[in-house]
């Protein structure tokens, strides 16, 4: 009321005209209200009529992801169905370094739930160095039930890390096969690089492991099967919420392998902890059916990445397990060359069987003595002799005969110095000495002193040991070589189609069958009368074969004494044999590291094999050096 | 029908406005269709969102029997109130998620800027009404401080959202009090040379907001994701929408907050620009019935209350869709009536019992 007393003209004031005032600008915001959402409405349209399109497609990429489905690895089997490689599920604990803030203390808290040891530790960091951030890495395989469970209650607190079931390569002879199955590893920037290159890298995706080394490597394409693709649909954090269209993964395919894995254990038990290889050939096809290496290491230690503490120790080794000798080693082939010289002679027309020289313990050549083992020579000798007493006098002079260049055409024929395309990969050539390689080698020309040694299977001479066998194995195939191979055939997983390997035959040397024979004659004398009769006495097959020492060291002129020189420096043993002597089922060459001479460790590691190939029979301990036997 | 049955059916509706409600019951509806799909298909959530509507027709009926000249002289007491208690959160506030918003009285915790949404209005219809006869230029400064005060501490908390939907319904009281289209113009061109200013004053994160509007594609992760995702989930939806339960961003779990503050964009998915063409019909529908309410109202106060009240409402749902479609930066500003939740529900309901009591006491006074 006091109001009204002091501002009389309030009812006064035109209150019609005070209301037509307030509802024009109610009006007006009326009006404003409406333009605002016709705005709003042209905004949706837009959204929603013009770029539909675009948004539609946006939309569908946030919600469709393309998940690759990793086939199943191909197993491998021996002839027989034991298992060398195969896959088994586990679980492993994963992290994924990009989502991860402070990876130790995580890793340290981590390892409160589940064991996580030092060594898993120092796996995780190699990896860790070799890989992107944004891959998931395992720090632990094969949980455990109790310490999945345990994980899982706690895994809100571990962001980027992750329990995932996954397949593992798992070798389960280990040692037995580390150079022939090889084995696979982690996919590395190099592995990317190749698969890029060679156009593979699609079929790859989602797959972590690579065949690294051995069939592992060689075969992989037919290991790895084609990779299946999985459309799903996903939510705002990535995780699949249901399936749109599968296309299922191919398994990688089987090899099944013509090696057996008995032979290889008798092999390997016969071996012991000397060093050294073995390769068994089956001479009608090319088949391996042992491939050795000793020592091997455990391939299983490579398949999640190897901790630096192994690899060290693998790498520093003096021993040197990781150096596939069979494939990679080159040993002067020593008296075990001499059989092929023999048949050189006979092939050219430089011998003929009953030809005989009389040996007075050396051949001079030149004013120099080249010495023969035995003080005062072995007499008369005929190329049958020159085999069963592995006569050097015999050899020095027809070395000198045949000459360099012959030598090195007939023993190129027979797979000296070229590599032999086993299914294996980081095969060596060899040496095979002659005056062309001379003067690419060294740029000088060849002596014709340096022939003489060549005869005998020392100076450049340097081969494989696989080499060696396939020689071997064609000598007992009277000519025939076939491409060495491991794998017998690739099996497709589903179809159980077999894909063969066929035996290739490399080339027929064209021996004439009579002097193939006087060779084959003297090797089983060999192993009747001759350096290697006592590794083989007894047997119940016919069998043939070669002694043979490589030197380590050139001894200059000095009368070789085993005593005295170092370990390390002693005479390799060789040996190469095949049987049954009339129809040979197995050819093999065999060497062993620092052991003397072939008669010794050799031959009967050689005796052992065949037992057990031709006869069943299974040894149990490793083969004695025999040291009453005969040198050479 | 009996006589006494009659009565207490006149007791329960005399003072609602049918059409009006009538509206609201639609858009609540929609909001709860929608909110079964944004919630997975979650009863609970759809019920539990059944009881804040009911509570929030609860409280709009009992200010709908509050006759306005009661709540007139409530008008400076619950300001001042809120004022203080404003005061208190800046204070003593309780902070949650890096905003001091929060105030504990006693048992329970308040948000005082909710009060502010009807206090400030409230308060400046009550000054403009008491001036009325002499409203000279110096009544609209201190109207405008009377509002500027409480906006300043809520966008201190910072609450940009709630702060520009006060700052907004107090600039509507002043316009329909008549402010001279002089000023009008003069502080539209102060403003825009101020802007430097304003920018200087904005939280790090708020100035992120606005930049993160003008290109998304900046921080995609980041403050542009929402922005990104409810585009996305808008323009998918094309004419039609992609149905009813069918909305991939929504179900994906790719529009953030879709039950609250990014509800239209589920909607906007999944019944498309026909659904947005009947959902802002509603909205006008709504608003159309609370401006002839305004248009009709007997006293000054009441005018300017629920004209306040009627572009409000419009100002909540045109921020809340800017935000969503892209054309306006992300702040926490929900659907009215149709987003969960039950503060701003209550809040809005109480609004429109307000205008409910001004239209139908309007015969009383009359009379």
């Amino acid at each position: 009321m006091s109001e009204l007393l002091i501002n009389p003209g309030v009812e006064m004031r035109d209150a019609q005209h005070e209301l037509h005032h307030f509802r024009l600008r109610l009006g007006i915001a009326t009006m404003f209200v409406i333009v605002m959402f016709a705005l709003l409405f042209v905004r949706f349209m837009y959204l929603q009529i013009v770029m539909h399109d675009h948004y539609h497609t946006l939309a569908e990429a946030n919600r469709i992801s393309i998940l690759p489905i990793v086939p199943n690895r191909g197993i491998i089997v021996d002839r027989n169905g034991v298992v060398l490689a195969h896959n088994y599920s586990a679980y492993t604990l994963e992290v994924t370094p990009s989502k991860v803030e402070d990876l130790e203390s995580t890793i340290e808290e981590i390892s409160t739930l589940v064991e996580i040891t030092p060594r898993d530790r120092r796996r995780f960091k190699k990896l860790l160095e070799e890989s992107k951030r944004f891959e998931s890495l395992p720090i632990r395989t094969r949980l455990t039930d109790e310490e999945i469970a345990r994980f899982a209650a706690n895994r809100y607190r571990f962001p980027g890390i992750d329990v995932r079931a996954r397949l593992f390569r798992q070798y389960p002879q280990g040692e037995l096969f580390s150079h022939v199955i090889g084995h696979i590893g982690r996919i590395n920037q190099k592995d990317l690089e190749k698969l890029e290159n060679e156009g593979r890298d699609s079929n790859y995706r989602g797959t972590d492991y690579i065949g690294k080394t051995g069939l592992e490597y060689t075969y992989e394409d037919q290991l790895h099967g084609t990779t299946g693709v999985e459309q799903v649909e996903v939510d705002s954090g990535g995780r699949a919420v249901r399936s749109l269209s599968r296309t299922s993964p191919i398994s990688g395919s089987n090899l099944v392998l013509k090696l057996d894995a008995r032979l290889q254990e008798v092999v390997s038990r016969a071996f012991g902890d000397r060093r050294g290889a073995l390769v068994a050939i089956e001479p009608e096809t090319g088949g391996v059916l042992a491939f050795v290496s000793k020592p091997g290491f455990d391939p299983n230690l490579f398949v999640d990445g190897i901790d630096p503490q192994n690899w060290n120790e693998l790498n520093t080794s003096p021993d040197k397990p990781m150096v596939n000798r069979a494939l990679a080693g080159t040993y002067p082939p020593g008296s075990t060359f001499k059989p092929f010289m023999a048949l050189a002679a006979l092939t050219y027309g430089k011998r003929t069987p009953g030809q005989a020289i009389s040996d007075p313990g050396f051949y001079n050549f030149g004013g120099h003595h080249f010495r023969d083992d035995k003080p005062g020579g072995h007499g008369l000798v005929d190329m049958y002799k020159s085999i069963v007493v592995s006569c050097d006098t015999y050899y020095y002079q027809l070395a000198n005969d045949l000459g360099i260049d012959a030598i090195s055409r007939f023993m190129g024929q027979l797979g000296f110095g070229s590599r032999t395309g086993i299914d294996l990969a980081g095969e060596s050539a060899g040496v095979l000495p002659s005056q062309e390689w001379k003067m690419r080698r060294f740029k000088q020309k060849w002596y014709a002193g340096e022939t003489i040694s060549i005869g005998i299977g020392q100076g450049y001479n340097s081969y494989t040991p696989l080499q060696l066998a396939l020689a071997t194995a064609t000598v007992a195939n009277n000519g025939v070589m076939f491409r060495p191979h491991i794998v017998n055939y690739v099996e497709e997983v589903h179809t159980r189609q077999r894909s063969l390997i066929e035996p290739k035959p490399i080339r027929d040397l064209n021996l004439k069958p009579e002097h193939v024979a006087v060779i084959k004659n003297a090797m089983v004398g060999v192993n009747r009368e001759g350096t290697s009769a006592r590794a083989f006495a007894g047997a119940p097959y016919t069998n043939a074969g070669k002694t043979g020492t490589a030197q380590v060291v050139g001894l200059k002129g000095e009368k070789y004494v085993e005593s005295r020189v170092a370990e390390r420096f002693r005479d390799h043993a060789l040996f190469i044999a095949y049987a049954p002597a009339d129809r040979p089922t197995i050819a093999l060459a065999v060497i062993v590291e620092n052991s003397g001479f072939g008669a010794r460790a050799a031959a009967p590691i050689a005796r052992q094999v065949f037992d057990y190939w031709l006869t069943g029979k299974e040894p149990t301990k490793p083969v004695k050096d025999d040291d009453d036997a005969p040198e050479h | 029908m009996p006589p006494s049955i009659r009565r207490i059916g006149r007791f329960f509706t005399a003072h609602l406005d049918f059409p009006l409600l009538g509206a609201i019951v639609l858009l609540m509806a929609t909001g709860l269709i929608v909110l079964y799909s944004a919630s997975n298909a979650s009863l609970a959530r759809v019920s539990s969102q059944m009881m804040n509507m009911l509570v929030a027709l609860g409280v709009m009926w009992v200010f709908a029997n509050i006759p306005p000249h009661y709540l007139m002289r409530l008008s400076v007491p619950v300001y001042v109130v809120g004022l203080l208690l404003l005061l208190g959160v800046a204070l003593f506030g309780e902070v949650v998620n890096g905003a001091r918003r929060w105030l504990h009285v006693g048992v329970t915790r308040i948000q005082p800027s909710e009060i502010m949404k009807i206090a400030a209005p409230l308060m400046l219809a009550w000054y403009f009404d008491r001036y009325e006869a002499t409203l000279r230029l110096k009544n609209y400064i201190f109207g405008a401080v009377l509002l500027i005060v409480p906006v300043a501490f809520i966008a201190r908390q910072p609450d940009l959202g709630t702060a520009v939907l006060i700052f907004a319904s107090g600039c509507y009281v002043l316009f329909l009090a008549g402010l001279s289209w002089r000023v009008i113009g003069g502080l539209g061109l102060a403003a825009g040379a101020s802007l430097p200013l304003v920018w200087s004053v904005l939280h790090d994160y708020q100035r992120q907001r606005i930049l993160t509007l003008l290109d998304p594609s900046q921080d995609p992760l980041g403050a542009g994701y929402h922005t990104i995702q409810s585009t996305i989930a808008v323009g998918s939806g094309g004419l039609a929408g992609k149905g009813w339960l069918s909305g991939s961003q929504t179900h994906l779990d790719f529009i953030p907050e879709r039950t609250t503050d990014f509800i239209f964009a589920v909607f906007s998915e999944e019944f498309g620009l026909i659904g947005i063409g009947i959902l802002l019909l509603l909205l006008l529908l709504v608003i159309g019935r609370a401006a002839a309410i305004t248009s009709n109202a007997p006293t000054l106060f009441s005018r300017l209350m629920a004209g306040a009240i009627t572009l409000t409402f419009f100002t909540y749902a045109f921020v809340n869709m800017g935000m969503v479609s892209g054309i306006l930066p992300v702040v926490g500003v929900p659907l009215p009536l149709v987003s969960y939740g039950g503060t701003s529900l209550v809040t809005i309901c109480l609004g429109f019992g307000i205008l409910m009591s001004i239209h139908t006491h309007k015969k009383l006074i009359q009379t």
